[in-house]
Order: C-alpha cells, then sequence, then structure tokens
C-alpha cells in the first residue's frame, strides 16, 4: 500500500493543484460555513456552490468517478441522520435541506482532501500555531496508518491461510483478538520509532 | 455516531467546539505535564491503530454493520488524557481527509467521542475496576464501561440534533439510544476481546498507564466539569421531569418564537402524535436502566470463561 493511499490525488499537477494550501482550506471553510448558515429559502447560493464546486472538480482532473465513489461511500450516513427528520413538521423540507447541505458540504472536503496534500495541511497547522503536541500526533498518525492498515491485511492474509471455516463465535474471537494484537504491534513500533528518534537527536 | 456538516446549526456547533477545545487544552497540559517523552510517539501510533481498528465492521442485526469507536480501549491503553489528544487526532483526520464527519460538526464529534467517550469511559472504568479487582475485574470494566459510553455518547448526540432543531429528541432519542443499546453490545464485546488478547500478550501495558496514574485532583475536576457542564447543555433540558424542557429554554430565552412560525408543508403526521410516542421515550429509558444491569451480568459471565480460558492455554 502506498503512504498516500487517503490523499491519493492531492499530487497531481492541476490549477487547483498548484493554489497555496491556506487558500484552499480557508476557501472549503468558508464554503461550508455558507452552505451549512444560508438557509434553504434562497435556493440560489446553493445553487451557485454546487455549480462552482462542479467547475473546481473539473479543472482538478481528479477522476470524476472516484468523486462520485466516494461521495456515494459517504452519503448513506448522511442520509440515515437525516431520516430521523422526517418525523416532524415539515419534515421533507427539513429532510431535503439537510440532504442538500451535508452533500454540498461533503464535496468541499472531498475536494479538498484530493487536491491539497496533507503534510502541506499539517505545515500550515503547526503555521498557525495549533498545540505542538496535538500536530505531531496528527503526522505521526499520517505516516504509519498505512503501515498498519499493511500489517493488518498481513495478519489477515496469515489467518485466512490457518482456518477453514469461520464459525459466529469463532469470528467475534478472531475479531478482538486481530485488534488487541493490532494494538500491541503498535505499541512496540511505537517503542522502536522512540529509539530511532533518540538516535537521530530527537529533543 | 460522526455527525456530518449540515446537521448542527451555528449555536450548537459553538457551544460543543468551546467544550472541546477547552477539554482538549486541559488534556494537553495534562499530558504535557505528566506524560514522559517517551510516550510522545505512542500518541500519534495508537491514533493510527484506534483508526485502523475502526475500518474492522462487524454484523449488528438486520445486514447493518457497527464498528468500534475505541475510545474506551484507547482511554484503557493511554489513560484519560492522552487518549483525548489521540481520538481527537483520529476525528481531525477523518473530517479533513476522508470527509467522515463534518469540519464544523468537528467540535461535536469531539466532543460525543473523544472527550464523553475517552473520559465518561475511563471514569467508570476506574470505578468499577475498584469494586472489582483482577483479571477479570478489568475485562468485566472494559465490556461494562465500553457498552454504557457507547449509549451515553449515542445521547450527546441526540441532544445536540434536537438541540439544533433538525429531529425532534422523543425521535432522536429512542432511535438513537435503541441503535446503539445494540452497536454497544459488538464495541463492548470487541474492547473485551482486545483487553483479554493484549492481557495474554503485553499485560504490562495495561498496568503501566494505568495503575499508577498520580492521583491529582485539579485535572480531575477540570474534566469532570466539562463533561458535567455538555450533559447540563445537551440532555438535561429534554430528560427533566418538567412537561417540556426546551420549550421552555426557548421561552425564556427568546427564541422560542421561531418555533410559532407556521409550518411549510403540512407532515402526513403531526408532531407528539404518533401513537405511543410520549411513552417510547419513557420506554427507552427503562430499557436502558435494564440494559445495563443485564450487560453488566453478560460481562461479568463472559469475563469468567475468558480468564479462565487463558488460564487454561497458559497451562498447556
Amino acid at each position: 500500500m502506498r503512504h498516500d493511499f487517503v490523499d491519493r490525488f492531492s499530487r497531481l499537477a492541476s490549477p487547483v493543484h498548484k493554489l497555496p494550501a491556506s487558500a484552499k482550506f480557508l476557501a472549503a471553510l468558508a464554503i461550508v460555513l455558507t452552505v451549512v448558515s444560508v438557509p434553504m429559502s434562497f435556493p440560489l447560493v446553493h445553487a451557485c456552490i454546487a455549480l462552482a464546486l462542479v467547475a473546481i472538480a473539473g479543472t482538478s482532473r481528479i477522476p470524476p468517478g472516484f468523486l462520485i465513489r466516494r461521495l456515494l461511500l459517504l452519503e448513506p450516513f448522511a442520509v440515515g441522520a437525516a431520516l430521523l427528520s422526517l418525523f416532524q413538521t415539515n419534515g421533507p423540507a427539513v429532510f431535503a435541506a439537510l440532504v442538500i447541505k451535508s452533500t454540498l458540504c461533503l464535496l468541499t472536503m472531498i475536494l479538498l482532501a484530493n487536491s491539497t496534500p496533507f503534510s502541506d495541511i499539517l505545515d500550515l497547522l503547526k503555521r498557525w500555531h495549533l498545540p505542538a503536541l496535538l500536530v505531531t500526533t496528527l503526522a505521526l498518525m499520517y505516516r504509519y496508518l498505512f503501515l498498519l492498515i499493511d500489517e493488518l491485511e498481513r495478519m489477515n492474509r496469515a489467518r485466512a491461510s490457518r482456518t477453514f471455516v469461520a464459525s459466529r463465535r469463532r469470528s467475534w474471537h478472531i475479531l478482538g483478538t486481530v485488534i488487541g494484537q493490532l494494538g500491541v504491534r503498535s505499541t512496540e513500533r511505537a517503542e522502536r520509532i522512540y529509539a530511532a528518534m533518540r538516535a537521530r537527536g530527537w529533543r | 455516531m460522526h455527525i456530518p456538516d449540515g446537521f448542527l446549526d451555528g449555536r450548537t456547533a459553538a457551544f460543543t467546539a468551546a467544550l472541546s477545545a477547552t477539554a482538549l487544552g486541559i488534556a494537553l497540559n495534562q499530558a504535557k505535564l505528566t506524560m514522559p517523552p517517551r510516550k510522545t510517539p505512542l500518541l500519534g501510533l495508537t491514533a493510527a491503530f484506534i483508526f485502523a481498528a475502526q475500518m474492522l465492521n462487524f454484523p449488528v442485526v438486520g445486514g447493518t454493520s457497527g464498528h468500534l469507536i475505541g475510545a474506551v480501549l484507547a482511554a484503557i491503553l493511554l489513560g484519560p488524557s492522552a487518549a483525548v489528544i489521540a481520538v481527537t487526532a483520529v476525528l481531525i483526520v477523518q473530517a479533513l481527509l476522508f470527509a467522515d464527519g463534518g469540519v464544523l460538526a468537528l467540535g461535536a464529534n469531539v466532543f460525543n467521542m473523544a472527550v464523553a467517550g475517552s473520559l465518561g469511559g475511563y471514569a467508570l472504568y476506574r470505578v468499577v475496576r475498584r469494586i472489582a479487582p483482577g483479571d477479570r475485574g478489568r475485562l468485566l470494566a472494559a465490556g461494562f464501561s465500553s457498552w454504557c459510553t457507547t449509549v451515553f455518547m449515542s445521547l450527546l448526540c441526540a441532544g445536540e440534533l434536537a438541540w439544533s432543531g433538525t429531529s425532534p429528541w422523543s425521535i432522536t432519542f429512542p432511535a438513537m439510544a435503541n441503535v446503539h443499546m445494540i452497536i454497544g453490545l459488538g464495541e463492548g464485546l470487541i474492547t473485551m476481546l482486545a483487553v483479554a488478547a493484549i492481557a495474554r500478550i503485553r499485560p504490562d501495558l495495561l498496568e503501566e498507564g494505568n495503575e499508577k496514574t498520580a492521583v491529582s485532583y485539579a485535572p480531575i475536576l477540570a474534566f469532570g466539569a466539562v463533561l458535567i457542564l455538555g450533559m447540563v447543555i445537551f440532555i438535561a433540558p429534554f430528560a427533566s421531569p418538567l412537561p417540556d424542557g426546551l420549550a421552555h429554554v426557548a421561552s425564556s430565552l427568546g427564541f422560542g418564537k421561531n418555533a410559532l412560525r407556521p409550518p411549510v408543508l403540512h407532515a402526513p403526521i403531526a408532531d407528539y402524535q404518533i401513537p405511543g410516542l410520549g411513552s417510547s421515550v419513557a420506554a427507552t429509558g427503562m430499557a436502558g436502566a435494564l440494559g445495563a444491569v443485564v450487560v453488566f451480568g453478560l460481562s461479568l459471565l463472559l469475563a469468567h470463561v475468558l480468564v479462565r480460558d487463558h488460564r487454561q492455554s497458559d497451562t498447556t
């Protein structure tokens, strides 16, 4: 697995990708804020934002199929939560507003994540004086997440090559043990990382 | 459990963000004071571990699946302050990179899962641990506190949605609580099995962070105050025995008149008139209380089975 599987298309070369990270980050926040705070009685605002987002997606050269798949992957959660709002006076209107607003916000954030490398965003957070420990935690998490997922895949392969049938009771036990084992392995990795950091003169 | 953008109004987003920022500030300060430097990479790796563990789904009834939230597991491994930081990092990456949970709703998601999840879960874990010592007590505490925390987080979530006027409490509370009483069983079971596995492989990891935590009351008081403030704001107005807590608060604060606007569309079912809806809130409360007792019993039973298994496998 590649280290940038989480922000795979963030290193393309398009006009959108070349914009400075801070501009994109602030613009994304502004768009989300506008979408959330402007009521649906001004549909023109939301239509304009939707058009702008589609235009940005077009110029960014991110494969449209990928964007649509990502959106469809996340949409069920938003629609599921919105279903709860149907059971009240003017429920359908609230439901429609929630789905439209959350879809626009999702698209905005997906575009931001895939046009800006996460390391640039971390840089930004550091420059904006977020607490150092939090930024370090985020950076280490981004750096090692793909290794842990690889580790998980290796454990799954090893398990699959050793068990024939997984009964229901067994599968719970396996899931719990895999998670426990992964916890131990990531802790031991952290111990090695600390030794390596010290050896290179950290702090 | 991750609230997307668009579901919370500005007021709720601002309140939850302020509460989360306060709790995170205390946690960072506390970690700086008490955490040895060799644990710095552990925070990042635990965050990555929780993220990876959240990607593994388990089946819930009816073809749906849930996944571990892992706030209690993180708190058991790291202690409360470090767990707040690690789970917050998970939520930030999920919001920024995966659009899983909104950016403006980040404050609410951090408050529900990182702050209330880690702190509330850890507090309960320690209380049960004090009553039930030993290996079995640890598993019992892990399972029971995970279940309770999952339900607690869903209550906060329901309260925030109701506060925002997105959907009424009479709907969100039974829906969220009932679903999470079931999902919580998975969370509790997985946490117990994972803790049992860690106890088998590296028991020292479970002793270190927790057993020798220096008892200083200032952070406990500060964390407790933030947690209780959140509960008072988001759950208490709805759970109060007064006829309609929110309406009272709304009218006394002067934003009640918004609710008096004529509805844009006429709903097929008028508010509060679904048969048995008023009683479903009470029934959910009863089910929750009963569920807590049942889960405590089940955790106790499973703890006995798991620890006996482990002794046998040691001797063979």
